[in-house]
């Protein structure tokens, strides 16, 4: 299969050491906010930078991140407005260069079905989005999804659960950009302990992925990063950054900002 | 309708996180081993016969008959199950099937908290540790449901996201299965979800069609003309069509919850206003925006107050096998009314969504024609709601 250009560019964020990747809920208290806090994010070096579309019933988010779908939609975001807020990103605006890094959203499937899947795609290329991550779209129902995204670019990111077992190798094999891999049984959200099977399961998609795998859920502080990045080659800090955002609203950047510092030099030492 | 892939036609499918496909391959399987075992079927059709009081009655409903003036109308007493309602039809098969798997715990939402009653019974039965997921608008729509779940030993969850309704115990229930399901089942509550729920629950409450097909041929020598049942996700609706899926001289009849009507926006009437969408794990019809969020439903029945309708619903709606109709708020509490009175039976109120419709249509319907309603449930738990709706002051 030959290498979208999405995948490419996230493949390439892995590229200079451990990768951080950092979430938060567009539109989460508002769009401008979101705005300056990718910018933020990216100067103190998160590697990739995925984009919560918010959603009224998100079954895979714990406690902290459908509290931060409800402010989004309670302050009306719509995918329209992060599509155009990506365009900003990408284009530079009052005096900052576009941003260049790899960008995801992380959509449930009724956003992009309502919308109109290839209308969605060709939104994303316009835009400049790299990747998406569908939580509700397992690898059995992923074809409809690749089969209008792929021709555009557009990569589709693979999760693997501590529950996978022997679908691991079907997934993995599949995989572009980076496969995520799901630290623990549940929803996000912040936890004191990873369970350590995730090393076993990152070694055994190893044998068969080229990609880069990253580990998702639970991870929210540097010593976590840390001991995730011995496993894998990056970790994704997601309701951490949200809780900050509930805590801060507008403004959240100095916190955020020194949040991620933090987790970027705990990476930097691996 | 044969179905492929847990697919009806376009509809239905597994749209779940990657965490739970485990779970539900393991379900799959589990049904397809036990569903023809001899010794599973064997101990559920006693459990349905001696503890859940099956077959049900088909009765003649002689005065409303008379009262409308056309068509013969019978009445399938699901409202005369153990525990009040069709519900336990699907629970002690997905109970027993729990069982079978080795599961020791079973979890469950549950709207008018028929569904949470009727698996906290079962668990209780089959000595299972049981949690009932409840929204907390519904908790308090039906406080003496929550304080049944309870006596049977039940715990149950106050879910306070969203709209705090069906959808929100749904999802409540789906995100704690993620997080336990080694000795866990969700035991759901209706044809809806991913595969292989939809199947499994009209499965289990197929009973409900084959039996009005037997009584029916013994009381009339015939077939039904139409069997009409109420639609939230759509069991009893699924389990009173199937047999007759197959039958065109058998219209099939849906009724949905239009509440304040469905031009108002407080309505829960997914075929009449929904667009297909993907959502608790299925492609179906869904209530929704322009961007895909779910909208916050409203039905005076806390059973159909659901913004989505099962997939083998949605797919007999697309072919045209079945059709759907809304029913306002009004027109379900005065059918409420009107079998209490003409009939001597208190209909809940989500059935009472059916009798409402048939009000309608059996006058101008010729008199040797028959419609079978199926009484989906009693309305014992809706009279305190109905009271409060008639500005009724009542003290317990």
């Amino acid at each position: 299969m030959n290498k979208g250009r999405g995948a490419a560019r996230i493949e390439g964020a892995f590229a200079g050491g451990k990768a951080l990747i950092t979430f938060l809920t567009g539109g989460d208290p508002g769009v401008a906010t979101t705005e300056k806090l990718i910018r933020a994010m990216d100067e103190e070096g998160a590697d990739l930078i995925e984009i919560g579309i918010p959603f009224s019933d998100p079954i895979a988010e714990g406690p902290i991140i459908q509290d931060a779908d409800e402010r989004a939609l309670a302050a009306g975001t719509t995918v329209d407005d992060l599509f155009a807020m990506v365009a900003r990103l990408r284009a530079g605006a009052g005096g900052a260069a576009g941003l260049t890094k790899p960008l995801l959203f992380m959509t449930y499937y009724n956003p992009i079905f309502t919308y109109g899947v290839e209308r969605f795609a060709a939104k994303c290329v316009e835009s400049g989005l790299d990747g998406l991550i569908v939580p509700d779209v397992p690898y059995e129902e992923s074809g409809e999804i690749k089969a209008v995204f792929e021709p555009h670019g557009i990569a589709i990111i693979s999760m693997i659960a501590p529950t996978s077992a022997d679908r691991e190798t079907m997934i993995a094999k599949d995989a572009q950009g980076f496969l995520y891999c799901v630290s623990s049984l549940g929803v996000t959200g912040v936890r004191s302990e990873i369970r350590s099977g995730i090393g076993g399961i990152i070694e055994a998609v190893r044998q068969v992925s080229g990609v880069p795998c990253a580990i998702g859920f639970g991870i929210s502080t540097p010593a976590q990063a840390e001991e995730m990045a011995v496993l894998a080659d990056g970790v994704i800090v997601g309701s951490a950054i949200v809780r900050i955002i509930a805590e801060h609203g507008a403004e959240s950047e100095a916190p955020v900002r020194a949040y991620v510092r933090a987790m970027k030099d705990a990476l930097r030492a691996k | 309708m044969a179905e492929q892939n847990g697919r009806f036609g376009p509809f239905g499918g597994q749209y779940i996180p990657e965490t739970l496909m485990a779970a539900v391959t393991e379900l799959e399987a589990a049904y397809h081993r036990y569903k023809d075992d001899p010794d599973f079927v064997r101990e559920l059709d006693g459990l349905l016969a001696d503890y859940a009081g099956r077959p049900s009655r088909l009765y003649y409903a002689e005065k409303m008959t008379r009262d409308l003036g056309g068509a013969r109308i019978y009445l399938k007493r699901e409202d005369l199950n153990h525990t009040g309602s069709h519900k336990i039809n699907n629970v002690l098969g997905q109970v027993l099937l729990a069982k079978r798997m080795g599961k020791t715990r079973v979890i469950a939402e549950t709207g008018a908290g028929q569904h949470g009653v009727a698996t906290a019974t079962a668990a209780a039965l089959m000595d299972m540790e049981c949690e009932i997921f409840m929204g907390r608008e519904d908790t308090e729509r039906q406080v003496l449901n929550v304080y049944r779940m309870e006596l049977l030993g039940a715990k149950v969850n106050h879910v306070m996201t969203g709209t705090m309704t069906l959808k929100d115990a749904v999802n409540a229930t789906m995100r704690e299965w993620a997080s336990r399901m080694a000795d866990t089942l969700y035991v759901l509550g209706s044809v809806m979800g991913p595969h292989p729920f939809p199947t499994i629950v009209r499965d289990f409450q197929s009973v409900i069609g084959r039996e009005i097909r037997t009584q029916m041929l013994a009381a009339e020598g015939r077939l039904p003309d139409m069997v009409v049942a109420c639609v939230g996700g759509g069991s009893n609706a699924a389990g009173t069509f199937y047999d007759f899926i197959g039958e065109p001289s058998v219209a099939l009849v849906g009724c949905e919850a239009a509440g304040l009507g469905v031009d108002n926006p407080k309505n829960a009437a997914t075929i009449a206003n929904g667009t297909v969408g993907v959502f608790h794990g299925m492609k179906s019809y869904f209530c929704q925006d322009e961007y895909g969020q779910i909208a916050p439903v409203y039905s005076i029945s806390a059973g159909l107050d659901y913004p989505g309708i099962g997939p083998e619903h949605a797919s007999l709606h697309d072919t045209g096998r079945a059709s759907y109709v809304p029913v306002t708020d009004d027109e379900a509490v005065d059918a409420f009314e009107y079998l209490s009175r003409t009939e001597g039976i208190i209909p809940a109120i989500e059935s009472a969504h059916a009798v409402a419709h048939v009000r309608k249509i059996a006058g101008a319907m010729d008199k040797d024609k028959i419609i079978v309603i199926t009484l989906s449930g009693r309305g014992d738990k809706d009279v305190a709601a109905i009271a409060r709706y008639k500005g009724v002051d009542i003290h317990e």
